[in-house]
């Protein structure tokens, strides 16, 4: 017996004796003898709660977090600043520890939060309709790529390389079971390539992916992009940030066909990677292909109103082998999480923030671009991230300089080069509503006397810069 | 039975149509940059024509609607849940607290592995403990969920396969399978081939026989099925499969009945799944997050999703010591799956549950979660419920059971379906019904190891006077239920009308 | 429909579908013991017209709430005429299956094949 189960001595008895066998032991008596474990797990012995509180404790101590360091990454995952209604919402055990809704009469609460958050995906992305999320933004790019195979049966995707490095990875590692090929298109002055893109598109495209903002954070014109896609019948995929949405057009009103991302911004913490929530969001003629889970407005026999999960028959329990994906469990609490924070941003505050992101980042990259031997990687418009180069020699050395502003307490950005050798010694910075000017301007500074330290060490040890 | 509860004349009203233009919550820092103008920095031709129509709502408007909304939920936490196949056992609380701990939930994933090793220590020591529990040497913990791990498991299968030069075509899957399994299976690009079950409720070995050939990449199992029983025959369908050169996958969903008795790697599995949201007790969160890390044999380590946590000794320059690292260096990886490294909230909570257990407490939870099973059941024959729902096997069972309804629906004319909505009136979340498909009006019943006996009776007890008020009067369930916040709902309604967003 | 019906004049595939024959063209849908089956059929998509059908071969497929069901053509055939309203009134097909439920009139390739289909009686024999 131990805090969470509660079989007292007395309980067996009376137990085994209402089953009829006289040990624990017979119940197992299907298992064949050479199938037994016949010794304890070589696992450390089980501890009271505060001790497992401490041991937790001390290994969150060896994490150095956003709460300990000035943090500018981003690459998809964002410092946002996460209001204390989240935390509360989410701590309650109406909404922590249901099951799936698939009883609706006692699953409302459940229901009608993924019925608010599909329509607020929906205005978000200017979709037509969305689903009720998928795990992440990576993972949600090939679930479209599926949608658009089951759509077209095409053998090609063609991805713009200014699509996340994570998901234009997982695309490949499923096309191998789709049995579809990918081909990548490079950037020109970060943004896709224009000319080369229309180049790789034909008639054997089943779809084409673009990311707005992308990865190097810039604003893509995606309307000859799109064109160029539609004149061949292939299907448009657009990976999203939701909060760059609030000022950028929505790709739904530029004719997408699908409209996915990831969501950890709205609302979710970083959680050093997850779970956070993918949005998955379609125009209405490919809705019976959508994976995922979908809430639909109903009445009940009193004629009240009620949702239930709809549609299902598109979906693993029911179309097993033919379902539009094996998608089961969800993010059904990150994407609560999303939309109290949409709903909290407010329709007035989405615009707000995303203003004064914009703002902020277009001064972090005048300041950083300020500092001796930093040049903008490129010059396009940006929301709230932005690539720079640092006038290095290599992906190391770029290490090396953020290693020593980590000596600082400042994370500056992410190393481009890790995932893009066309951009060895660039570096990705992220602006949060959490960074204020002052914070940008202690990263200048960090920024510029590590570059300094680098550019010396290297000097003085006779390699060149 | 038409007395209106207050939960139900509180009408459905969503988030967007509350408030008022003007109110708001979130009030934006102050402009400490210079306040250009907006198309100097972004042209107007790539902006937005038309704002999102997002509510405009204060913090306590924002509050009452989502605390109320959550009233409409029944819980875990409230009351007992035997959803078969679901293994809703109790969210131990302390798991809240150590993951809202901001050295992990404020760790941005590209950190530096260096200033991140209690995050790798952590996981590195989830892996091996899953490792000891499945009884297969290397573990990702990469999948977010049960059925993300099985496409990790089926495209390792593909690889392996591939290197050896030799294409396969199909996997075997039985035909009590959760549909996850041929999903997945379709979606990794491989024929199902359906294996029929013996009268025991076993895989049927001739049948397994008959269809195990060079063609076949794969079987995907569970064991205990998704009846609740253990295949006495695990072994030679193991032999089976491996004599033909496929590999042998573990569907993890039921391993809450054998947690420290006996381990899928010993079986003879080559892959398996965990899913941590069931067995490890990650809250269900009302349809995820979840999470699905995967162990696997010597010979599929190679493929696994990318990155790979790795262990070196040794210090680095400014002198604390690196052990855990993220190995990207994976030649033969399948790749990656999903973005970063997995639902790192989720194996915190995982984390600390093993922590907290224990071996004998692992073994405590399984050998509890299969007498509480066959307790009910137990019970339920003695209340001579078992005589409209009888068991479809007789045997014992492990940690779940399937009874079937057919004689209910012959002799009192009303379904497992509307038993289960009657159930709801009684207070208690009705188990799995139809499923499996093997079963006719399945109902499939998994109590878990974190109730008492006092719960299990109780409930005994309710299905017994259901089935004495069906006897009395039918109509009663078929009408069923009456007291929650909506009553049944026109399904079909909202299938062929379907209405997906507020209307703005 | 409330109550179990085959007409008598109908032809039978032992997949619950049926057939009624006029000379060159026949009419085909499911049979009462399918729609009780399937339950309140939400979403039905006929097959376009011009296509070919190939008796014993899915040629569609009907949906429920819960259920997915393959369509089965109980003889070959193009068709040359589908029932527009089931998009509309897909509960049509539970309704009065055999009437305004009817799902495609197709031109025969081969009247022999009606050899293989079952008479009303030995249906309703299969069924029980």
């Amino acid at each position: 017996m131990s805090r969470y189960t509660a079989v007292t001595e007395t309980d067996r008895r009376v137990m085994l004796d209402a089953v009829g066998v006289a040990g624990i032991e017979e119940l197992f008596a299907d298992i064949p003898p050479a199938l037994r474990l016949g010794r304890p797990l070589d696992l450390p012995d089980g501890l009271g709660e505060a001790e497992v509180y401490e041991q937790l404790r001390g290994l969150a101590a060896r994490n150095s977090s956003a709460e300990d360091m000035l943090c500018f990454l981003g690459a998809g995952m964002y410092d946002s600043y996460v209001p204390a209604v989240v935390d509360m919402l989410l701590g309650r055990s109406e909404f922590l520890t249901p099951y799936t809704p698939y009883q609706p009469e006692i699953s409302q609460g459940g229901l009608q939060v993924m019925f608010e958050y599909q329509t607020a995906i929906c205005e978000l992305t200017g979709m037509d309709v969305s689903n009720a999320s998928v795990y992440e933004g990576p993972s949600a790019v090939a679930a479209a790529g599926y949608l658009a195979k089951l759509t077209n049966g095409r053998p090609r995707f063609v991805i713009s390389r200014a699509v996340h490095p994570h998901a234009r990875e997982t695309l490949r590692t499923l096309s191998v079971g789709y049995g579809t090929t990918v081909e990548e298109v490079g950037l020109l002055d970060g943004v896709t390539d224009a000319g080369a893109w229309a180049a790789a598109i034909d008639d054997t495209v089943s779809a084409v992916f673009v990311a707005q903002p992308n990865f190097l954070g810039a604003i893509e014109d995606l309307e000859p992009l799109i064109a160029a896609a539609r004149s061949h019948g292939a299907l448009v995929v657009c990976s999203a940030d939701p909060l760059s949405l609030g000022i950028v057009e929505a790709p739904g009103v530029l004719g997408v066909d699908v409209c996915v991302g990831e969501g950890q911004t709205l609302g979710n913490r970083l959680d050093f990677g997850g779970p956070s929530f993918g949005f998955f969001a379609v125009r209405e003629e490919h809705l019976r292909r959508m994976p995922g889970r979908i809430a639909g407005e109903t009445r009940d026999v009193d004629g009240r109103r009620g949702f239930v999960l709809t549609l299902q028959t598109r979906e693993q329990h029911i179309r097993r082998e033919r379902a539009t994906s094996n998608i089961c469990t969800a993010q059904a609490l990150n994407a609560l999480a999303g939309v109290v924070y949409l709903a909290w941003l407010g329709r007035a505050g989405l615009l707000e923030l995303a203003e004064l992101l914009v703002r902020r980042t277009a001064y972090a990259r005048e300041a950083l671009v300020a500092i001796d031997g930093v040049e903008a990687l490129h010059e396009q418009p940006v929301v709230r991230e932005f690539a720079i180069s640092l006038g290095l020699r290599d992906t190391s050395s770029v290490r090396r300089v953020i290693a020593r502003c980590a000596a600082e307490n400042v994370q500056p950005g992410y190393a481009l080069g890790l995932d893009y050798p066309e951009y060895r010694d660039g570096l990705l910075v992220a602006i949060t509503e959490q960074r204020s000017r002052a914070d940008i301007d202690r990263l200048a500074d960090v920024l510029g006397r590590a570059l300094a330290a680098e550019r010396a060490a290297a000097a003085s040890g006779g390699a060149p810069v | 039975m038409s007395v209106e509860t207050a939960m139900q004349r509180d009408a459905a009203v969503t988030i967007f149509e509350k408030g008022a233009p003007g109110r708001r919550a979130f009030e934006p820092p102050a402009l400490d940059v210079p306040d250009r103008p907006l198309d100097e920095l972004i042209p107007a031709r790539l902006r937005r024509r038309e704002a999102a129509r997002l509510p405009e709502i204060s913090e306590p408007e924002l509050v009452r609607h989502y605390v109320r909304l959550s009233r409409r939920n029944f819980d875990l936490d409230s009351g007992f849940y035997p959803l078969g196949s679901c293994t809703m056992k109790h969210n131990p609380r302390l798991h809240e607290r150590v993951a809202a701990l901001p050295g992990h939930a404020r760790l941005h994933p590209l950190t530096d592995p260096a200033r991140a090793q209690g995050a790798l220590t952590l996981m590195w020591e989830l892996e091996r403990a899953l490792a000891e529990i499945a009884g297969l040497p290397h573990v990702s913990l990469q999948p977010s969920a049960g059925s993300h791990g099985e496409l990790a498991g089926v495209l390792l299968t593909r690889a392996y396969h591939a290197e050896r030069g030799e294409p396969r075509r199909t996997v075997l899957t039985p035909d009590t399978a959760h549909g996850t399994n041929p999903a997945t299976v379709t979606m990794a690009g491989y024929e199902v081939v359906k294996v029929g079950t013996d009268e025991r409720g076993g895989v049927d070995i001739d049948d397994l026989r008959a269809k195990a050939d060079a063609d076949v990449a794969c079987l995907m199992l569970t064991n205990p099925n998704t009846l609740g029983l253990f295949d006495v025959n695990i072994e030679e369908i193991a032999r089976i499969v491996h004599g033909v050169g496929a590999i042998v996958y573990y569907d993890g969903a039921n391993l809450n009945a054998v947690m420290g008795i006996s381990r899928p790697g010993d079986m003879g599995f080559d892959v398996v799944h965990f899913n941590l949201h069931k067995s490890f007790t990650q809250p269900h969160g009302g349809g995820g997050p979840g999470a699905g890390p995967i162990a696997v044999s010597e010979q599929l380590e190679p493929y696994l999703p990318r990155p790979v946590i790795v262990r070196h000794g040794g210090a680095e320059g400014n002198g604390s010591a690196v052990e855990f690292d993220l190995d990207y260096d994976r030649p033969r990886s399948i790749g990656r799956l999903r973005g970063f490294h997995g639902n790192f909230g989720c194996l915190v909570r995982s984390y600390a549950y093993i922590r907290s257990l224990g071996a004998a407490g692992l073994r405590d939870v399984s050998e509890t979660a299969v007498l509480n099973a066959n307790y009910l059941l137990a019970r339920l024959r003695a209340l001579g419920v078992c005589e409209l729902l009888p068991p479809a096997y007789e045997r014992l069972c492990m940690h779940e059971f399937v009874l079937s309804g057919a004689p209910m629906k012959q002799q009192l004319g009303i379904r497992t379906l509307d038993l289960a909505k009657r159930l709801l009136d009684f207070g208690y979340h009705p188990p799995t019904v139809y499923f499996p498909l093997l079963v006719d009006e399945a109902l499939l019943i998994e109590p878990t190891e974190t109730e008492t006996r006092e719960t299990l009776d109780a409930f005994a007890e309710a299905l017994a006077e259901i089935l004495r008020e069906a006897r009395e009067d039918p109509e009663i369930a078929r009408a069923a239920p009456y007291s929650t916040p909506v009553r049944r709902l026109d399904e079909a309604a909202a299938a062929k009308h379907p209405v997906l967003r507020q209307a703005l | 429909m409330a109550e179990a019906s085959y007409p008598q004049e109908l032809l039978y595939h032992p997949e619950h579908d049926w057939a009624r024959i006029d000379g060159e063209v026949a009419t085909f849908g499911i049979t009462w013991h399918a729609q009780d089956a399937l339950g309140e059929v939400v979403f039905f998509e006929p097959p376009a017209i011009g296509a070919q059908l190939t008796q014993h071969e899915p040629y569609t497929e009907i949906e429920s709430v819960k259920a997915v069901s393959d369509v089965i053509a109980p003889l070959s055939g193009e068709v040359i005429e589908v029932n527009d309203a089931l998009g509309e009134a897909p509960e049509a097909i539970n309704d009065d299956p055999y009437g305004t439920g009817w799902m495609v009139r197709v031109r025969l390739s081969d009247a022999a094949q009606t050899a293989a289909l079952l008479t009303r009686d030995d249906y309703v024999a299969l069924l029980s």
